[in-house]
């Protein structure tokens, strides 16, 4: 489908006013009541409609243990669209969208159900003329990946007919350690080619993160000083003000580094950190990714370079919030952190000596995400040092959300009659970053996994290697008895600012 | 926002209030990629402006209306100035002489270094690019269906005096009828044979889809008229059977292929300010609008009935770039 840019004479690369449609095809939602279904995917799905990318007749099955019929299906859909969707409610976009909605009630272990299901893609494909192409979303806990996949194998619902295509979509997380990565994608790979398998890392999916690769790679100005002889450090933040609210069950023996920091905030650094790919296809981004990845080295003594808490008690933004430990259904005695900070160094002639340091927390100061590269002083200052008392290093600062954009920090005279030298911030902010013309993560990875474009997609390789880099420091961390604990509201727990202390540096505040 | 009002003034005033403005909203940055003149009269500004900031939330802009009002008596310009949280706006009202030298008072006011777009709401000049405030912008943007009469010689005049960097809104409404058509033939992916564009007359948006179908498909487009509301279908002719979309109602299209079943497709026609939104987003020489237009003119004045003929199809002359003035 992607090479009918070729033969069809409507299609011409120069006219970019058309949008790229998905071709005929469905989706299959497994896990259709959680929040991600109702939150994200499918008020996605309403707007990738609305703004004209769904193919007609595209097809949406719900698969659950819900006693439905497709009309209290339609009506859940309908709920989560009017309050989830960017973008306004339009009765004929509705109406064309849901005339494709189907539900099938069941269990993952319910051979019947899954007849059932093979029957209404069959239905679909005669009646709405999907053309057998299908990609079946996992928003279910990895646990019953390989009931469903067996299932989908067993049906023969994972083989497409002739000229059709079958993909599988899963979401984080990716396994908990290497060895159960392995085991996931034994289950995952073993039924689905490679090149079928989505893995959703909402991040990748963001403007903002995208926008890394066009600031780094569209500009003359940034490469020349991207690399150890002028970057001192990087600091890459993701910091929660909310606590784990009801995802007990799902967060505790998790914890934040397997949660963020493994797939996240190592894809960030390796977007940050990585040399130009050679073109932005899929194979030649991942080829970059991996080779910076694979470059990564853990600081020998991990009890000084790495860190991590767990929120207890506090004052958070005017309210009185409590510890994890008393959060419902977390053991008193969890030593899961909810807080995790380390040091990463990465052995190539670019990054030689220059640490990245990734942080990630809940109950933090405040909601944010941002990448900063932070530069060495000048090497010769021309002027007292009481002139530049107040002159720190300059920074540059990619803010990933809220307030997407891009701040540089440098120094510039104080107006007055004396020279005196202190940092100032220039800020880029691109207007459209809240308005509905930017699409929401979602909207653009399903769009992809639809058209089969794979590039924002991670592979297993890229997930394994981070695992590879994470697993010592998660290994250490449960030798070591109880997180650190901090007050929640405020940056952490004291050994992640004296983790920075002892390199002679110290975190931003975001 | 800020809204301040100066009268008998000129540009260099402007330009320091806009900077007091910004001062007081303590300087924020705004980020503005680019400016949009808005050419207009006292009847239509409201509307054009109101469209233009919608677009400027996706484009922060600073905005600049231009209200050309009586050229009798002596010059006088009136200036409003707002800053709100998505850029600038400047309204400009202008009397006597001064109404021919408008582009002396915009001039100044431009964004350095970042493009400029000329919108004409209504009616516009023969000949936009050789138009003094035309020729500010590296991209013109007209509405001939906007016009209440003359729509056919106007979008003949437009096209015939096209240079890279205009376009009309006509061609703005096509696209998701041409995303959708594009979608047809890449699912059903046949040698098209002939086909139909059906619509309001004195359409020109049909006009253009009929001239850009007989340049792409190589074949002879009938162009036939309805009651509308706009463009109400299009069909295209293959060996195996009829593709087409038809839109009665102006908002739920039917979409039909050959061996498959009929299927709904949202098609609604679209306020200005998403049309605006999609002509904001590239600001390059439209190459396929000019080929489409020359393939309109080509075909000559069009009248329903006729039959636009392949010879209409030729090449697109390759946009040069103009110099940015």
């Amino acid at each position: 489908m992607t090479t009918a840019g070729k033969s069809n004479p409507l299609r011409e690369e120069e006219d970019r006013r058309l949008p790229r449609i998905a071709g005929p095809c469905g989706l299959v939602i497994f896990g259709v009541t959680g929040d991600l279904a109702r939150k994200k995917l499918m008020p996605a799905l309403y707007d990738l409609a609305n703004r004209g990318l769904l193919p007609p007749g595209f097809a949406l099955v719900g698969f659950a243990r819900r006693d439905w019929a497709h009309q209290d299906f339609a009506k859940i859909v309908h709920d989560s669209v009017r309050e989830y969707a960017r973008t306004p409610f339009r009765e004929e976009v509705w109406n064309q969208l849901s005339e494709g909605f189907r539900f099938v009630p069941g269990d993952f272990s319910d051979d019947v159900a899954f007849d059932q299901l093979r029957d209404t893609i069959d239905e679909l494909a005669r009646v709405r003329g999907t053309g057998g192409n299908l990609a079946f979303y996992l928003s279910i806990p990895p646990k019953f990946f390989p009931d469903v996949i067996g299932q989908l194998k067993e049906h023969g619902l994972s083989d497409p007919p002739a000229d059709a295509w079958r993909r599988v979509v899963i979401e984080k997380p990716f396994g908990s350690d290497l060895k159960t990565a392995q085991e996931l994608n034994a289950v995952v790979e073993g039924v689905f080619p490679q090149e079928s398998v989505f893995r959703i890392d909402h991040y990748l999916g963001k403007e903002t993160v995208q926008n890394i690769l066009a600031f780094r790679f569209a500009n003359q100005f940034f490469e020349p000083i991207w690399n150890a002889n002028y970057v001192d450090h990087v600091q890459i933040t993701m910091a929660e003000d909310i606590g784990i609210g009801g995802r007990a069950g799902y967060y505790d023996g998790i914890g934040a580094a397997r949660d963020v920091i493994q797939n996240h905030l190592i894809q960030l650094m390796a977007l940050v950190a990585m040399e130009e790919p050679v073109s932005f296809e899929a194979k030649a981004l991942r080829t970059e990714k991996q080779k910076v990845l694979s470059a990564v080295k853990l600081p020998e003594r991990l009890d000084r370079h790495t860190a991590r808490g767990q929120y207890a008690a506090g004052w958070q933004g005017g309210q009185h919030v409590i510890g994890y430990l008393d959060e419902s259904d977390i053991p008193r005695t969890s030593q899961t952190e909810t807080f995790a900070a380390v040091k990463l160094e990465i052995d190539t002639r670019r990054w030689a000596g220059v640490p990245f340091y990734l942080r990630t927390g809940k109950r933090l100061g405040r909601r944010v995400t941002e990448v900063a590269v932070v530069f060495k002083r000048a090497p010769h200052l021309p002027f007292d040092a009481t002139e530049t008392e107040e002159l720190g290093q300059n920074a540059l600062v990619m803010r990933i959300q809220p307030d997407e954009g891009v701040t540089v920090r440098f120094g510039a005279k104080i107006p007055g009659s004396a020279m005196e030298i202190r940092d100032v911030n220039m800020d880029f902010a691109y207007g459209g970053a809240f308005t509905e013309s930017s699409p929401e993560a979602y909207e653009r990875l399903i769009l992809d996994v639809l058209l089969g474009d794979p590039p924002l997609f991670p592979r297993h390789e890229e997930v394994e290697m981070s695992w590879m880099i994470l697993d010592p420091v998660i290994e250490h961390w449960a030798q070591h008895g109880q997180p650190d604990a901090y007050e929640a509201g405020t940056w952490g727990p004291r050994s992640a600012h004296e983790m920075l202390a002892r390199d002679g540096r110290s975190w931003r505040r975001p | 926002m800020s809204t301040t009002e100066l009268t008998q003034t000129n540009a260099s005033e402007i330009a320091s209030e806009i900077l007091k403005a910004r001062r007081r909203a303590g300087s924020p940055s705004m980020g503005m990629v680019m400016t949009l003149i808005v050419v207009t009269d006292e009847g239509d500004h409201y509307d054009a402006l109101k469209a233009a900031s919608g677009a400027s939330r996706e484009h922060p802009a600073r905005i600049i209306g231009v209200i050309r009002r009586s050229a009798r008596g002596s010059s006088k310009l009136d200036a409003e100035v707002r800053i709100g949280a998505s850029g600038e706006s400047i309204l400009l009202r202008m009397s006597g002489e001064l109404t021919g030298h408008a582009e002396s008072v915009v001039l100044p006011l431009l964004l350095p270094d970042s493009p400029v777009v000329v919108w004409w709401p209504g009616k516009a000049p023969k000949d936009i690019a050789e138009d003094p405030l035309g020729s500010l912008g590296n991209r013109r943007i007209t509405d001939i269906a906007a016009l209440e009469r003359g729509r056919e010689a106007a979008m003949l005049a437009q096209a015939e005096n096209y240079e890279p960097g205009d376009t009309d809104l006509a061609w703005t409404r096509l696209t998701p009828w041409r995303a959708l058509l594009a979608a047809a033939l890449d699912q059903y992916p046949a040698k098209v044979t002939g086909a139909v564009v059906a619509a309001e007359r004195a359409n020109p948006s049909a006009d253009l889809l009929a001239a850009w179908l007989s340049s792409r498909l190589k074949v002879d487009v009938t162009r036939t008229n309805s009651k509308g509301p706009g463009l109400t279908a299009v069909t295209l002719e293959t060996g195996g059977g009829e593709i087409s979309i038809s839109r009665p109602d102006g908002v739920l299209a039917r979409f039909t292929t050959p061996n498959s079943p009929d299927r709904p497709v949202a098609l609604k026609r679209r306020e200005l300010r998403e049309l605006l939104d999609e002509e904001l987003r590239r600001l390059d020489p439209d190459d396929v609008y000019a080929a489409a237009a020359r393939a309109l003119i080509a075909k000559g004045s069009p009248r329903a009935g006729r039959t636009t003929t392949r010879k209409a199809a030729k090449p697109a002359r390759t946009a040069k770039k103009r110099p940015r003035s």
